[in-house]
């Protein structure tokens, strides 16, 4: 996120201070607090929320801006494929591993369609647990992702990687497609340069 | 089927769980030994791995039949999920920067084909 600027009364900038409490992130670690203890009375949920304020106030976050409605089928879509594809990836690391193939890698660059830095990290964090990328770069300017692919004879192999990740990409999109910008607001996304 | 019957089919499960899990980890093991290069091995490291984990995980959930735990083990799953992208994410980038690569096992490679821009990689 790039800090949001405050212009001062006599024309100096400084960087916008954000409200350290968040309800979302505060019900969260909430949550985390009981599932630590692993129960649930009225005394240690006092406390998770004391621990919460606590910690939110000593390591104030910015607000992430999700940009995204939620659309719920698609959404479980996304998720069951995405643990299909995890045992996938394992199945395929595990036959590289015990075959004593020689192998030959890529490093394909995918550039998303979106603009959200949101979507972005998502795509970019669940192409590392899906069969054969861990991402090595991602630049952000142009919202391109390099990953390296596991496995890949030639170059056709690595247009098929790119699609499987551009296909990935619209599921995610499918299940979190981005809010149209309230007109009021100037648009913050940047254009490829 | 009985409650015994129930409580017998759950173990054997957990007990499938957790052996294919450990079974997992020892192929990430034997693959951060045997893969070329550190990219490779960064494969290793984090698919089966987090498989296994969230296999052992599982089969604990089955075998312990405690609801106050299962909080606990979901919150490993997503924890190891999450930290695993970022760390492969960090060293591999790392690497790649030093130029600790392997050009010889890549046979498409567009990070390092790309014309140098005036923007440093990774800038915001």
């Amino acid at each position: 996120m790039s800090p949001v600027v405050r212009t001062r009364r006599d024309g100096t900038t400084r960087s916008a201070r954000y409200r350290a409490l968040q309800p979302v992130p505060l019900a969260w670690l909430v949550l985390v607090w009981l599932a630590l203890w692993g129960e649930v009375t009225p005394l240690l949920l006092a406390g998770g929320v004391l621990v919460a304020v606590l910690v939110s106030l000593a390591f104030p976050l910015p607000p992430i801006d999700l940009g995204s409605r939620v659309r719920p089928v698609a959404l479980l879509v996304l998720i069951g494929l995405f643990l299909v594809d995890v045992v996938r990836a394992s199945v395929q690391v595990a036959r590289v591993v015990l075959a004593r193939r020689h192998v030959t890698n890529a490093v394909v660059a995918v550039d998303l369609e979106t603009s959200s830095d949101f979507i972005t990290t998502l795509v970019a964090s669940m192409l590392s647990l899906v069969p054969g990328s861990v991402v090595v770069e991602a630049r952000r300017s142009t919202h391109t992702l390099y990953l390296h692919v596991l496995d890949v004879a030639d170059e056709a192999g690595a247009e098929e990687f790119r699609r499987t990740a551009l296909a990935l990409e619209q599921r995610v999109l499918r299940a979190l497609p981005p809010r149209p910008a309230p007109p009021s607001t100037p648009s913050t996304t940047q254009e490829p340069t | 089927m009985s409650r015994t019957g129930w409580t017998t089919v759950a173990d054997v499960l957990a007990a499938g769980c957790i052996l294919l899990g450990a079974l997992l980890a020892l192929v990430a093991a034997i693959g951060v030994l045997r893969m070329p290069d550190l990219l490779s091995r960064m494969h290793a490291a984090t698919k089966p791995q987090v498989l296994g984990t969230v296999l052992v995980m599982t089969g604990v959930a089955l075998r312990l039949r405690d609801p106050s735990v299962v909080g606990l083990l979901i919150l490993v799953v997503l924890l190891q999920m999450a930290t695993s992208v970022v760390s492969s994410h960090m060293v591999g980038r790392a690497s790649f920067r030093a130029g600790q690569v392997r050009h010889d096992l890549l046979v498409v490679d567009e990070l390092s084909d790309e014309p140098v821009r005036d923007e440093p990689r990774g800038a915001p």
